[in-house]
């Protein structure tokens, strides 16, 4: 009898809420946001493109599509939208612009969620052609994978309310609750550099939990790579603002497989003509630069 | 071995609070434990309602969305504020007196009626039987099953590694920033795991030899 | 027993249980209030925080999390009976390194947190060239561990039945693996089934942690949707959503525990067998 009524209520539950299904995005309302105007760019395919001597590239185009390894819950730079389920942010046009100079238009681009931990192996084994996902180069990962870019410099920096003066800087962190991800550089850098108590240091799963704690006053700050506080304060510009003093260099590069230097070199290309002729500006532009905060094109560095 | 002796000092601290954290709270559930089956079996049939509805709750919930409950939800309640690490000893203790709770009323069943009767016989009010009693030989009997729950208890404290408790679980992430080899990071924490939870029962094995009941 | 403990309330009695019947609803119902209005203070129930669920993507995506989850927990729950049954079987054998071999995977794998099994499959695993998708990562994990456990529980089901089955199944020229597979082993299944339920409830609440390894179950969408900034970060209202479907599918798997232990009371096939006092000890706890 129990169970019959148990069974009967949620099958009533399930059907009204499918009944009303709404169609859209939050978003869609509220227009574009500040009204800046800024829009994305549109990327021309590229036609009859060769990259010599690259097994990664002869793979894809055997293939007919390309598989891209990306994030999926980084505001503004790569999330996944809960309502269209479409991949949206500054790393996911980067990724575009670089399949659309390969030859591939969107919908031949397979977007795959892969874990920070999981990066290196992925590359490795092929289950993605290549990753962009606040990437950072660093010299220890360069003996896995080999990196093209980087696309953007980004920094360790803090997230703090908009109405909260006195914290300028990494030096002003005493005595003030810093929150960031679980074992992350950033928060390992605060703890080794003692920039705040051992017992001010609060640590979760995800960054925007920290960003919810920092919303009910339970943190005071939140630090990892600007990049990302960039997105979550363009979520919220008027309760949110990032400090703008970058504490170290975090370059974002586009993550491929060990020994396909002639990819890389393409890729390069790719991203060196998006700076001069002004995408990179328009990307920035619609997606991060909603915060509020203006950025530079990096140097990409070839090796 | 160099993964183990780099990081030293992520070994010994987190495995460390794990041990905190589970003798705390195994205390605290213990007792929580014992008076919720007080409850379950009291003659006020609200109560016993309460305790029903507390232990089905519990019980059939995921112990993660006890802690997002706590971390979360609970702040936005503005009693006390509670740290981190309280925090995780609540939400284990709230989740695990459930379960004892369940062991504890089994172990009273297997308490001789003739027991109860004779108390009964004697006058003695119902807190007296059960205090005096049957609790102390209820408890002396489940003694494997109370363990076993225990040792999954510390088993559950991982859990707390997802809501700023740097605990074992918390040891997987640091070593992956650090670009240690996860694998043998793993091991060494099964490792740690395995002699607590090898501890656990010898003690269980000692207590059963001594309190051992002919029935 | 529980009606053993206090007589029939008397006069006197009566009238304290009602005062304490009042003061408990009013202690909880008081408890309730508080929480529900500190709730609504800080805005927890506004439209803003709940209108994600109106949306059809969001109804389709919470749905293929939860049959994510079943079907993690179909294939764990299936692999785990097997895994449970085939050891439980190597540690009732006559050859000692059988026993042995067997005593020590389920000790080991009994010891070591779901959790970090978990880990060890999907970020240990790429270290030594296997690369495991999080499915399988969550899949192995818990048919390892809840095998072990149900491992236990067959063994002490095996154990309690009365010797005069084997005995008769041996008169009548049964070899070993016959007298477990036909007349043992079905037997201890059918007097352990509501242990071997409430172990398979662990089950379904353990495969809340594959969230840890980036399965999209019930618990990573409600993280992921509670972390939205452009629905307001729900995190209280999607946590309690998806703690309100984990209790329903954990009670619906109790009902049906409870349903079919009732029928097997009445079936003539059911032997009378006292479960072993070892019964509780062995069922887990997540």
């Amino acid at each position: 009898m129990k169970i019959r009524t148990l069974a009967a209520g949620l099958l009533v539950g399930a059907l009204t809420l499918t009944a009303c299904g709404k169609e859209g995005s939050p978003t869609d309302n509220a227009g574009d946001a500040g009204g800046n105007g800024a829009a994305l760019p549109t990327y021309t395919v590229a036609q009859d493109v060769t990259v010599e001597g690259s097994p990664t590239f002869d793979k894809i185009k055997g293939a007919g599509k390309i598989t891209i390894g990306v994030k999926d819950d980084q505001p503004g730079l790569g999330l996944k939208n809960p309502t269209t389920g479409e991949f949206e942010g500054f790393d996911i046009e980067i990724a575009k612009l670089v399949a659309a100079g390969l030859g591939f238009d969107a919908g031949q681009i397979t977007f795959t969620t892969v874990d920070s931990a999981a990066r290196e192996a992925a590359i490795a084994n092929g289950n993605v052609d290549y990753y962009v996902g606040t990437y950072t180069i660093t010299d220890k990962r360069k003996t896995q994978v080999s990196f093209a870019g980087p696309y953007f410099m980004a920094g360790q920096d803090l997230l703090v309310r908009s109405d909260d003066n006195s914290i300028t800087g990494p030096e002003t962190l005493k005595g003030k609750k810093v929150c960031s991800v679980t074992g992350s550089t950033p928060i390992q850098r605060v703890r080794d550099q003692q920039l705040t108590e051992p017992e001010n240091i609060v640590e979760f799963q995800k960054y925007s939990q920290c960003v919810d704690k920092l919303g009910t006053k339970e943190v005071d700050a939140v630090t990892t790579d600007d990049a990302i506080l960039k997105g979550f304060a363009a979520q919220e510009p008027d309760t949110l603002k990032v400090v703008g003093k970058t504490f170290s260099q975090e370059p974002y590069g586009i993550g491929l497989p060990l020994n396909d230097a002639a990819l890389r070199g393409k890729v390069d290309d790719l991203l060196q003509a998006a700076i001069d002729d002004g995408t990179w500006q328009q990307i920035y532009d619609a997606t991060l630069g909603k915060s509020g905060s203006a950025a530079t094109p990096p140097t990409i560095e070839r090796y | 071995m160099d993964v183990l002796l780099d990081n030293m000092d992520l070994y010994g601290p987190f495995f460390w609070t794990t041990i905190k954290l589970f003798l705390i709270s195994g205390v605290a559930s213990l007792i929580f434990g014992t008076i919720l089956a007080g409850l379950r079996v009291s003659p006020v049939p609200v109560l016993r309602a309460i305790g029903t509805t507390y232990v089905t709750l519990l019980r059939n919930t995921p112990l993660t969305l006890v802690f997002v409950f706590l971390v979360f939800a609970y702040p936005l309640l503005e009693i006390i504020e509670l740290s981190y690490f309280t925090a995780a000893v609540v939400a284990l203790t709230l989740y695990t007196s459930a379960f004892i709770c369940e062991v504890v009323r089994s172990g009273i069943n297997t308490v001789p009626v003739g027991q109860a009767e004779a108390a009964r016989a004697l006058g003695l009010t119902f807190t007296q039987i059960l205090g005096q009693i049957v609790l102390p030989q209820a408890l002396r009997s489940v003694v494997p099953p109370l363990m076993s729950t225990l040792i999954g208890m510390l088993k559950n404290t991982t859990i707390a590694a997802g809501f700023s408790v740097t605990e074992a679980g918390a040891i997987r992430q640091y070593l992956s920033e650090r670009g240690d080899n996860q694998l043998i990071g793993l091991l060494w924490v099964a490792l740690g795991f395995i002699i607590l939870v090898a501890i656990l029962s010898v003690i269980q094995r000692s207590l059963e030899k001594r309190w051992s009941v002919a029935r | 027993m529980s009606n053993v403990l206090f007589d029939i309330p008397g006069p006197k009695a009566r009238v304290r249980h009602r005062l304490m019947a009042v003061l408990g609803i009013v202690v909880v119902a008081a408890i309730l209030a508080y929480i529900v209005y500190r709730f609504i203070d800080s805005g927890q129930f506004t439209a803003r925080k709940w209108e994600w669920l109106q949306y059809a993507q969001v109804q389709t995506d919470l749905l293929n999390a939860l049959l994510a989850t079943l079907k993690a927990f179909a294939l764990g729950a299936v692999l785990a009976l097997v895994f449970g049954a085939v050891f439980a079987a190597g540690r009732l054998s006559d050859h000692a390194w059988v026993r042995g071999i067997s005593t020590f995977i389920v000790e080991f794998f009994r010891a070591i947190p779901l959790l970090i099994l978990m880990f060890l499959f999907y970020y240990g695993g790429p270290v030594v060239g296997v690369s495991l998708p999080p499915f399988a990562a969550v899949v192995l994990g818990l048919t390892l561990y809840n095998g072990s456990v149900l491992a236990e529980v067959f063994r002490a089901g095996i154990q309690a039945l009365p010797r005069g089955q084997s005995e008769a199944a041996y008169a009548l020229g049964m070899r070993k693996t016959q007298v477990m597979t036909l007349v043992l082993i079905p037997q201890a299944i059918r007097s352990m089934l509501p242990t071997i339920i409430s172990q398979l409830v662990v089950l379904l609440k353990d495969t809340a942690l594959g969230f840890l390894v980036t399965y999209p179950e019930l618990l990573y969408y409600a993280r992921y949707i509670g972390s939205q900034g452009a629905f307001g970060r729900p995190i209280v209202p999607s946590t309690i959503v998806v703690a309100a479907i984990y209790i329903a599918l954990c009670l619906l798997l109790t009902a049906l525990a409870n349903v079919v232990e009732k029928r097997q009371r009445r079936s003539k096939k059911h032997l009378d067998t006292q479960p072993p006092k070892t019964t509780e000890d062995i069922a887990g706890v997540v």
